[in-house]
């Protein structure tokens, strides 16, 4: 699960990098944006899966081969928005010339997992049409928080703290009716005290790994600032 | 393996991600249960007194001079003792910075809440002179709050009214940064918007403001909006001095009496004053007419 090493935003990455590094700065971007872009034509566009599929493939090829997302102007709008609103006239685009998408180039930055997408799709079911702003800034948090809490469990594992990882699962992840500090302390033969240092640690690294994604898919410092603040109500820096 | 994460999830890890972690091992946060503009209130375990509290952290993180400032601040609201008033136990700074405020956990509803519920105007007005009392007793003593609104007053379970944050927005508003608003629109003073020095007088405006908020699906008398204009007077000086004086006209006009506020017409005065003494009055009439019918009989 590859986090971004950088503090730099996706904008400064992918104009400053040429060749391989633009590769892997892209390959970032895609891997924050492409499930969002994905759930996004197939809730709000209403494309059948194949369709979106094609159309998420071959919008991430076009953009990389086009340098589409390197117009981006801060001071206009999020990122995160312009991503959107260039998938809109992508996909307005393609209906008009074809009716169907087909894929673009054979660029392949990372592996996309449409299955578990669709999977993921059918879980949440929107009977109708979601307001699309809103609906792509909850799915750019669930796959950054997804990424996120995937890297802290592989973290976690590496440093032997398997228990660590199973508390925070318990109290944070999916937490049962009446979980309680005492009761999970009474359970995994630890104090409170332990309990609460342990969930600290973890949330700490949750946090870390969720601000360290952000950051690199964020199309300026001025607007992770913002993002961090309304995704966790604290200032950085 | 990737899982997918429902809403509720998600709301919880912006949650806990930020909660504040203590030095030590005498506070365990346990749940969040408020966030504002200005900080995001916890719920947490006092390990050493053994007993529930809740911990107002800073969003933000300030200066050395700001954090003197909020130690002096502390001392004067530790000794803020009044039944109207959420003391503050502990103040102090986490590691990362922000400030954090321990106070006295409240079981009830916030004001906002309460007033979902029916009342009547004499019942919210009741409120509002407890709060006004609990205003006046800090102000006596040096203490402006800053961000008087529905939400920083608690109903507590046997109804009890207290005003919660006495000197938390000062602090608060020093760490935020410029992009922040502080306070509260809509409760918050002119002057204190325009970000010039406030004192006790911008309080009276919030008041006077939370007064027309409480009032407001009552049609109020002219009486009564008018004490709530002159709270909320755009010059200071043109306000209730005190928030004694404020409390002391809602006291008038719940008496039946006039108020200060205002000066009335003589069709009001005479409303009024049939209001206020319509028992007497009907008595008096009944018996006028009593007599006269007797005296009719008679003749």
């Amino acid at each position: 699960m590859a986090f971004p090493p950088t503090r730099h935003s996706v904008i400064e990455r992918l104009r400053a990098a040429a060749g391989g590094q633009r590769s892997a700065a892209f390959g970032d971007l895609v891997e924050g944006y492409w499930k969002p872009v994905y759930k996004h034509l197939r809730a709000t566009c209403r494309l059948g899966p194949e369709d979106a599929q094609d159309l998420t493939q071959a919008f991430f090829s076009n953009a990389f081969e086009k340098g589409w997302l390197e117009k981006f102007e801060p001071g206009k709008a999020r990122f995160r928005t312009f991503v959107r609103v260039c998938v809109d006239r992508f996909a307005m685009n393609a209906r008009q010339a074809s009716g169907r998408v087909k894929r673009g180039g054979d660029v392949r930055l990372v592996p996309l997992d449409f299955d578990r997408a669709e999977a993921e799709v059918h879980v949440q079911a929107p009977s109708t049409p979601p307001d699309a702003e809103e609906f792509f800034r909850q799915e750019f948090v669930r796959a950054l928080f997804q990424r996120a809490v995937g890297a802290v469990r592989q973290e976690m594992a590496q440093s032997g703290r398997h228990v660590h990882f199973t508390l925070f699962e318990r109290y944070d992840l999916d937490p049962a009716e009446g979980v309680s500090y005492a009761g999970l302390a009474a359970e995994f033969g630890l104090t409170e005290s332990q309990v609460t240092n342990y969930l600290s640690l973890v949330r700490r690294t949750f946090r870390t790994r969720a601000l360290g994604a952000l950051r690199g898919l964020c199309g300026s410092d001025s607007e992770f600032r913002r993002e961090a603040r309304d995704l966790f109500g604290m200032d950085v820096e | 393996m990737m899982v997918f994460l429902p809403d509720a999830t998600i709301a919880r890890l912006q949650s806990v991600a930020n909660w504040p972690e203590f030095e030590g091992e005498r506070y365990a946060i346990l749940d969040q249960i408020g966030r504002g503009g200005m900080g995001s209130v916890y719920l947490a375990f006092d390990a050493r007194l053994q007993r529930e509290v809740a911990i107002k952290v800073s969003h933000g993180v300030p200066g050395a001079d700001v954090e003197r400032r909020l130690n002096e601040e502390a001392r004067i609201l530790a000794a803020l003792e009044h039944p109207g008033i959420v003391p503050i136990h502990d103040a102090g700074r986490l590691a990362d910075g922000r400030l954090f405020f321990v106070m006295k956990r409240i079981r009830g509803a916030t004001l906002t809440d309460h007033v979902q519920h029916p009342s009547t105007l004499s019942e919210r007005l009741g409120i509002f002179e407890r709060v006004c009392d609990a205003v006046n007793f800090a102000h006596a003593r040096g203490v402006v709050h800053r961000d008087l609104k529905p939400d920083n007053v608690m109903i507590g379970e046997f109804g009890e009214v207290l005003v919660m944050d006495f000197g938390v927005a000062q602090a608060a508003s020093a760490s935020a940064d410029l992009d922040t608003v502080l306070g509260t629109r809509g409760f918050m003073a002119p002057e204190q918007e325009r970000g010039l020095e406030v004192d006790a007088r911008a309080d009276v405006y919030s008041l006077g403001a939370m007064l027309a908020w409480l009032i407001g699906s009552h049609r109020p008398p002219r009486a009564l909006h008018a004490i709530a204009a002159r709270a909320m007077a755009e010059d200071p000086h043109e306000r209730y001095p005190t928030a004694d004086a404020l409390a002391a006209d809602i006291a008038r006009f719940r008496a039946g009496h006039a108020v200060d506020a205002h000066r009335e017409s003589v069709i009001e005065r005479v409303g009024r004053f049939a209001r206020t003494y319509r028992v007497a009055i009907l008595l008096v009439a009944a018996y006028v007419v009593m007599r006269a019918i007797v005296a009719y009989l008679r003749s």
